[in-house]
C-alpha cells in the first residue's frame, strides 16, 4: 500500500507555516484551497472510473457507508456473485484487493486514517464506484501559537494566539467546537475567553498585562490543553532621573532606580547614555543598568551639564558648578 | 674590440652612477612628492630633511628596525623597542595587522639646523586603507639630518583586580523535540529612528540611526535599495562596518550606507530594510568617549576628536568609532567612522578623530559617538 500526503497533515503544516505571518483565517483559506485541489483530483479520478464502468454492463453493485470517522473500520456491502477486484482510493491510501461479490468488504481503520473523500471501486465484468467522506476524529491535540514571545507591559492588542485542533491522526478538526483561552500573570487572571472555532481555527488578541514577568497563556478544549509562556517586560524608562557628584578625576553620576511608567524595573543590561558638557567638550558614557541603577564616571572639569537618556526616553539635566 | 669593450664598461658604470644619484636625490622646494625607495642595500645619505624622513620610512616599510632606529637623533627619548612597537603595534591592535604601503612628504618649515616634515602615511589594514598624517621634527647632527622621536607617554596602569559584574546574554536553542510553537523566541525588536539620503563626494549615501527597543541584545544590519522613477531598483547596499552591529537594549547606533557613483537626482525612492537577530552579548567593556569636540586637524580639515576611555578590565584590541552629526533641526546629516590603530588597554584612554566632510562642517550643530569594539578571542 502506498501512502500519499493526506490533506489533514498538509493542512496542519500549511497552517503552521502561515501562523505568525498571517491571520488564522487567512491560513485556513490558503489551506482550504489546497484541500479543494486534492478533492478535485479525486473527483476527476472518480468520473474517469465511472465512465469506464458505464461502458461495461452492470452486473454488481456496492453501497458505501454514509458517515465514517477517521481511524474507524467500516464495511461496504456488495451484491452479485463471483469474484471481483476492489479498489480503495483516498487521500492517504490506494489499495487493490480481490473480493467475493455478495459479501461485505471490510475496510481497516488504518486505511481510513486521513480525513477526506474516498472512492470505492468494484470491478468484475463491469465496474461500479461509490464515494464516501471520512471525517476527522475527535480532537486529540491542540496546535497553539502565541505571539510575541516577549512583550512590553500595557501594550494594546499586543498578545495574540491561534489554536487549531487535530485528531490523533493529524487531521484538522474543522468543527472542534469552542476553545477556551486563559491568560494568567502570576496568580492574576487577565483573560478568560471562549472562542468558537471557524473552519477549525480559534484565535484571540488582547492587551498585555501591567506587570513584568511571565504570562501563562493556555488554550483548552475539553480535556485537552496547550500552555505557552510570554515574557512580559518593562516598557520604556519613565521619569529617568540622575544625581551626581564631583570626584578627584571628574564626575560620578548615577540614575535613581530605573522604572517604566507602570513602575516595573527596567531590566539590567539596558543602556543608559550619560552626556556631560563642559568647556573642554562633550563626554559620553553608555552604561548598562546594573541592579536597577546605571552609573558612569565621566572626566569633566569646571561647570558641567549632565544629561541622560535611554533609547528615545530622555531624563533630567544636572548642572554641576565648578566648585562643587 | 678592446676599445669597444672599454667604452661599454665605462658607459655602464656612468649609467649606474647616474641612476644611484638620481634615486637618492630629492628636489628641494618640491611641495608634496611621493616617497621613493633607493636601490636595495644602498640608502642615500640623509643630507636633506626630506631624505632623512624618506630613509626612515623606507626602513620602516621594509622592517629594517635597526637602520630605522639609527636614523633617529640622539636627543630622541625613545628606546628601540618602544620605537618599534609604535610602528608595529602591540596588544593585537589594528597596527599589528597593518603595513605601511607608502607615504607623501610635505615640508612644513626648515632652517639650517632644524626642520619639520609632514608625512601622509598610507597603511593597508584588514579594514581597508587608512591614512595617517604625522609631523616629523628633524635636526642636523654631524652634517646629516636626523629625526627627533618624541617619547610617548605610556599609561602606567597599576596591577589590580577589576571585578566584572556586568550582564551577559547567552542563547540556548531548542533541541527540536519540543511541541511545535512551545519554544519560539522572537527576534529583537529594532527600529530605524531616522533616515536621510544625501549626495556625497563618491556618489550618494543613506544614513540615520537605529535603536534596539527590546530587552535583549540584537545583531543588526541595515540595507537600502535605491529605486528609480519607474520603480526599478538601481542598486542595493548595506551598512557593512558603518554601524555598531551588536546593540544592547535601548542602545542607539548610527548607520551609513554608501552608493558609490550614484547621483541622488536619479533616485525616486529608497527602500530600507533592517534585519535583527538574537545574539549572545556582554555589557562589558564600557568605553567612555571623553572631551569630544569639533576642530581643525593639521591639514585644516574639520574633524571630531576626543578620547576613548576603557572603563573595564579588558583590553579592547581594535576600537572603532562611529559618529553621527546633526544639523540644527536634529536631522542626521552625516555619519563618519574611524578605527583607532592602538589597542585600548584597561583603564586607559586613546585619542581618536573622525573626518567631517568640508561641505557639511558648517552645518553640524551636534553629534553623537558610539564605540564599536573588536577583541581577540571574542566573536
Amino acid at each position: 500500500m502506498r501512502r500519499e500526503n493526506h490533506p489533514g497533515r498538509g493542512f496542519a503544516a500549511a497552517a503552521k507555516a502561515a501562523v505568525g505571518r498571517e491571520s488564522g483565517s487567512a491560513a485556513v483559506n490558503r489551506c482550504a484551497t489546497q484541500n479543494r485541489i486534492r478533492l478535485a483530483f479525486y473527483f476527476c479520478l472518480s468520473v474517469a472510473l465511472s465512465t469506464l464502468s458505464a461502458s461495461i454492463s452492470a452486473a454488481q453493485d456496492l453501497r458505501a457507508p454514509s458517515a465514517v470517522t477517521a481511524g474507524e473500520a467500516v464495511s461496504i456491502s456488495t451484491t452479485g456473485s463471483g469474484k471481483a477486484t476492489f479498489y480503495l482510493v483516498g487521500p492517504g491510501v490506494s489499495n487493490k484487493s480481490d473480493v467475493a461479490l455478495g459479501n461485505e468488504i471490510s475496510l481497516r481503520g488504518q486505511d481510513l486514517r486521513d480525513a477526506g473523500q474516498y472512492f470505492a471501486i468494484l470491478c468484475s465484468d463491469s465496474c461500479h464506484s461509490a464515494s464516501f467522506f471520512v471525517a476527522p476524529a475527535k480532537p486529540a491535540s491542540l496546535a497553539f501559537l502565541v505571539h510575541p514571545s516577549r512583550v512590553p507591559v500595557a501594550a494594546s492588542d499586543a498578545v495574540s494566539g491561534v489554536a487549531l485542533a487535530f485528531d490523533q491522526f493529524g487531521n484538522l478538526n474543522l468543527d472542534p467546537g469552542t476553545i477556551n483561552f486563559q491568560l494568567t500573570a502570576g496568580k492574576t487572571s487577565l483573560l478568560s475567553r471562549d472562542v468558537a472555532a471557524h473552519d477549525g481555527v480559534a484565535w484571540f488578541r488582547t492587551t498585555s498585562g501591567k506587570s513584568a514577568g511571565p504570562l501563562q497563556v493556555v488554550a483548552s478544549i475539553g480535556e485537552l490543553s496547550a500552555r505557552r509562556n510570554v515574557q512580559e517586560v518593562a516598557s520604556e524608562p519613565c521619569n529617568l532621573r540622575i544625581a551626581g557628584q564631583r570626584t578627584k578625576d571628574g564626575l560620578v553620576v548615577q540614575t535613581e532606580p530605573v522604572h517604566d511608567c507602570a513602575g516595573n524595573p527596567v531590566p539590567d543590561g539596558t543602556i543608559v547614555s550619560f552626556t556631560a558638557t563642559d568647556a573642554s567638550g562633550k563626554s559620553t558614557v553608555d552604561a548598562p543598568i546594573k541592579h536597577g541603577i546605571a552609573r558612569a564616571e565621566i572626566a569633566a572639569s569646571g561647570p558641567v551639564v549632565v544629561s541622560v537618556a535611554s533609547g528615545v526616553a530622555m531624563g533630567n539635566e544636572l548642572h554641576i558648578g565648578g566648585g562643587q | 674590440m678592446k676599445t669597444i669593450l672599454t667604452i661599454i664598461v665605462v658607459a655602464t658604470v656612468v649609467l649606474v652612477a647616474v641612476g644611484l644619484l638620481g634615486a637618492g636625490q630629492t628636489k628641494s622646494g618640491t611641495i608634496g612628492f611621493a616617497n621613493g625607495s633607493a636601490l636595495p642595500g644602498l640608502t642615500p645619505k640623509a643630507d636633506t630633511p626630506e631624505q632623512a624622513v624618506t630613509n626612515l620610512l623606507n626602513d620602516v616599510q621594509k622592517r629594517r628596525w635597526d637602520a630605522a632606529y639609527g636614523a633617529l637623533s640622539k636627543t630622541s627619548g625613545v628606546d628601540e623597542e618602544t620605537f618599534r612597537e609604535e610602528w608595529q603595534g602591540s596588544n593585537g591592535s589594528l597596527r599589528t595587522f597593518s603595513n605601511l604601503e607608502g607615504s607623501e612628504l610635505r615640508p612644513v618649515h626648515a632652517t639650517n639646523d632644524d626642520a619639520q616634515i609632514r608625512a601622509r602615511l598610507r597603511w593597508t589594514t584588514p579594514v581597508g586603507p587608512i591614512e595617517d598624517v604625522r609631523d616629523f621634527r628633524l635636526i642636523r647632527e654631524g652634517g646629516l639630518w636626523k629625526v627627533v622621536w618624541p617619547k610617548q607617554q605610556v599609561a602606567n596602569v597599576p596591577a589590580q583586580v577589576v571585578p566584572v559584574t556586568y550582564l551577559r546574554w547567552d542563547l540556548v536553542s531548542g533541541d527540536g523535540k519540543d511541541e511545535w510553537g512551545a519554544r519560539n523566541i522572537d527576534p529583537p525588536h529594532v527600529r530605524i529612528v531616522s533616515m536621510n539620503a544625501v549626495n556625497s563626494a563618491e556618489g550618494s549615501a543613506v544614513m540615520g540611526e537605529v535603536v534596539n527597543e527590546d530587552t535583549v541584545p540584537a545583531f543588526v544590519n541595515v540595507g537600502a535599495t535605491l529605486v528609480d522613477g519607474g520603480g526599478n531598483p538601481i542598486d542595493d547596499e548595506n551598512s557593512f562596518d558603518k554601524i555598531d552591529h551588536v546593540l544592547l537594549p535601548k542602545q542607539i547606533t548610527p548607520y551609513r550606507i554608501d552608493f558609490p557613483g550614484i547621483d541622488l537626482s536619479k533616485v525616486k525612492n529608497v527602500r530600507m530594510d533592517i534585519k535583527a537577530s538574537l545574539v549572545p552579548a556582554s555589557a562589558d567593556p564600557v568605553i567612555g568617549v571623553m572631551n569630544q569636540k569639533i576642530d581643525a586637524d593639521v591639514q585644516g580639515r574639520s574633524v571630531l576628536r576626543g578620547e576613548l576611555l576603557n572603563q573595564s578590565g579588558q583590553t579592547v584590541n581594535i576600537p572603532h568609532v562611529i559618529a553621527s552629526f546633526y544639523d540644527n533641526n536634529g536631522k542626521v546629516i552625516w555619519v563618519s567612522d574611524g578605527y583607532v590603530d592602538r589597542a585600548l588597554l584597561p583603564e586607559t584612554s586613546e585619542p581618536f578623530s573622525v573626518d567631517i566632510p568640508r561641505s557639511l562642517a558648517g552645518k553640524v550643530q551636534s553629534f553623537h559617538v558610539v564605540v564599536n569594539q573588536y577583541s581577540l578571542g571574542k566573536s
